[in-house]
């Protein structure tokens, strides 16, 4: 069974909702017991007397990335559906530093105050109250800055590795150091200024920290999967639904598909950029084949319930490449132009009298019309209206149901 | 013989309230079971913790039923509550609503059920709620402006490796660091 498990698809809402209860009651659980009810102890932080948020923080960070990333590798859990929080740098700094001022005033943070409140913490109940007036703030000010606070610093789903262009397991070990450096350091700074004990502190937790490096390590050593051996996993399903043609849409379902106001649909065209500026569909962009992996993180990032990602070439050559490595990363509602742009042109260029079609479809995905100049979609067969066109065609466009991530969690 | 006096009945109240209190456990074993948590979720749904967005679905929720008009012109809250959306129909709200059940149990298991206010000992008590409140305004307003709180975006996006959570992690880190020292009377 491949992670994370489709819920929506897999049980009915109330188990998927008691699942997601579950989830909550352990980290409520996780909380307070290691003593995030408690403003004190968490305020201490901010005087070097007691580093606990800082290492229960990053404990579970390193922890919780260690066991993803292994599980990643190990091909057991597809990273293209673990949500990432998309960066936006300018609010999320801001955002940062303003939720920094108040947890050093308030003494916690949204999840702490919950646990606080529901241990009959007095001032965390206060402080939830206080949340809770913010976010109301927030939802009636936010259309004030909505632009900058959609657009500012962003940078898409974008990993660490991505950034810095190393390997995951690189960063991961990187980032796994980083943090027993500050768990040392933390534990110099409550010896000075909160007064602990060091030679008490337990022995096990020298053993844990060689047991995250050695974890850590074995990231590097696993490897991470290529595109064709993830494909390879899925190959027998997907290449039985191109022979069947479950996923190849005739122009006529494209035309109306992009028509329809309750869906978003994404055209790439993966043709080199010389025949994309000749002819292309209007609204289409151009990702030459050999790049299709560079956009991948977009993908990601826009993929939601009502989005179609269909891709286009000159036959169905290109295209079907283009699809294989989509259905290889987990991208949903792919689609490859039936016929490609040849077709289209057969279906809607016979009225353009500068388009000439100069060769019949070979299969070898190769151009059959010439153009009296590059004029990209500047022809009206590149925008057809749907009103004019009523064309038959067999729908396959379905949307496979999945969870809008995007829309919740804290973001 | 035994008297009622040798064994006072215990009511409910002490069985909940009274209960021994046990020590935190250590901070590196809490990482790790957080962690665990933390892998759980991302592993199970795809999806890893949150806290902030489920009280943002709370206040939309009541929003909505005061004036749903409203709500259908400002296109933040549109997203979540609009038409027939109902706000609370979404994952993080089970997700928050477990959390405050699992701060309870540890609390009962571990006797801190003790109705109390936790302040430094030169403040008032209602000093410190109004801090408490004000502190919390802040949070709520930076989480959403962050699009995440110290659960859903340092957390879950720290472990992920994304590259804005950790920025905004460090900007937590230095705006709570920086205006440490100036508010210092609160805690000590």
């Amino acid at each position: 069974m491949p992670f994370p498990l489709p819920l929506e698809t897999l049980v009915s809402k109330p188990v998927m909702f008691l699942i997601f209860g579950v989830i909550g009651f352990a980290f409520g659980f996780v909380l307070e017991s290691a003593g995030f009810g408690n403003s004190r102890k968490l305020a201490a932080q901010f005087y070097f007397q007691d580093m606990t948020v800082l290492k229960v923080m990053f404990g579970a960070i390193v922890t919780a990335m260690v066991l993803l990333f292994i599980a990643v590798r190990l091909g057991i859990l597809d990273f293209s559906l673990v949500w990432v929080n998309p960066t936006y740098l300018a609010s999320g700094i801001l955002g940062g530093l303003i939720m920094g001022v108040g947890f050093i005033i308030g003494g916690f943070c949204p999840g702490t105050s919950l646990v606080a409140m529901a241990t009959r913490k007095i001032d965390g109940a206060f402080f939830v109250l206080g949340v809770l007036f913010g976010i109301f703030v927030f939802g009636e000010t936010v259309e004030y800055f909505y632009d900058w606070w959609n657009n500012a610093g962003y940078l898409g789903r974008l990993t660490i590795p991505e950034w810095l262009d190393l390997p995951v397991g690189v960063v991961v070990v990187a980032v796994v150091l980083m943090a027993l450096f500050m768990f040392w350091v933390a534990e110099k700074l409550e010896q000075r200024y909160g007064g602990r004990d060091l030679s008490k502190e337990p022995r096990w937790r020298r053993y844990a920290a060689v047991g995250l490096v050695t974890f850590a390590v074995s990231v590097i050593v696993i490897g991470m999967p290529t595109t064709q051996e993830k494909y390879a996993r899925v190959a027998a399903v997907k290449d039985a639904a191109l022979a069947n043609r479950e996923v190849q849409i005739n122009p006529g379902e494209l035309l109306d598909t992009v028509a329809n106001d309750t869906l978003r649909v994404v055209m790439i065209d993966v043709r080199p950029e010389a025949e994309f500026n000749q002819f292309h569909i209007a609204g289409s962009q151009n990702v030459p084949l050999a790049q299709i992996s560079s956009i991948l993180p977009e993908v990601h990032a826009r993929q939601a319930v009502n989005t179609v990602f269909v891709l286009m070439s000159n036959d169905e050559v290109a295209a079907t490449d283009a699809w294989k490595t989509f259905q290889a990363e987990s991208v949903t509602n792919a689609y490859i132009l039936e016929g490609g742009i040849n077709e289209w042109l057969s279906t809607f260029g016979e009225e353009e009298g500068d388009i000439a079609q100069v060769a019949l479809p070979s299969g070898d995905d190769s151009l059959c019309f010439s153009f009296p100049a590059a004029l990209g979609d500047r022809y009206a067969a590149a925008d057809p209206s749907p009103h004019e066109w009523t064309l038959d065609y067999t729908p396959k466009v379905k949307l496979e149901v999945k969870r809008d991530k995007s829309g919740g969690g804290c973001g | 013989m035994t008297t009622a006096l040798d064994h006072p009945r215990k009511t409910w109240r002490d069985r909940v309230f009274g209960r021994p209190t046990r020590p935190y456990i250590h901070p590196y074993l809490g990482g790790l079971l957080l962690g665990l948590v933390l892998f759980a979720a991302f592993f199970i749904t795809g999806n890893g913790l949150g806290a902030s967005g489920g009280l943002n679905r709370v206040i939309v929720f009541f929003e909505d039923i005061i004036a749903p008009a409203h709500i259908d012109r400002v296109p933040y809250l549109l997203k979540m509550a609009g038409g027939a959306l109902n706000p609370l129909d979404d994952w993080v709200v089970p997700l928050v609503v477990g959390t405050l059940v699992g701060g309870f149990a540890s609390g009962w298991f571990s006797g801190r059920l003790q109705l109390e206010t936790n302040k430094g000992p030169h403040i008032t008590r209602r000093t410190r709620w109004l801090m408490a409140f004000i502190g919390g305004s802040l949070m709520g307003y930076g989480a959403r402006m962050a699009r995440g709180c110290t659960s859903g975006q340092a957390l879950s996006g720290g472990a992920v490796l994304s590259v804005g959570s950790w920025a905004f992690m460090f900007a937590v880190f230095a705006g709570a660091y920086a205006l440490a020292y100036f508010v210092r009377r609160l805690w000590n």
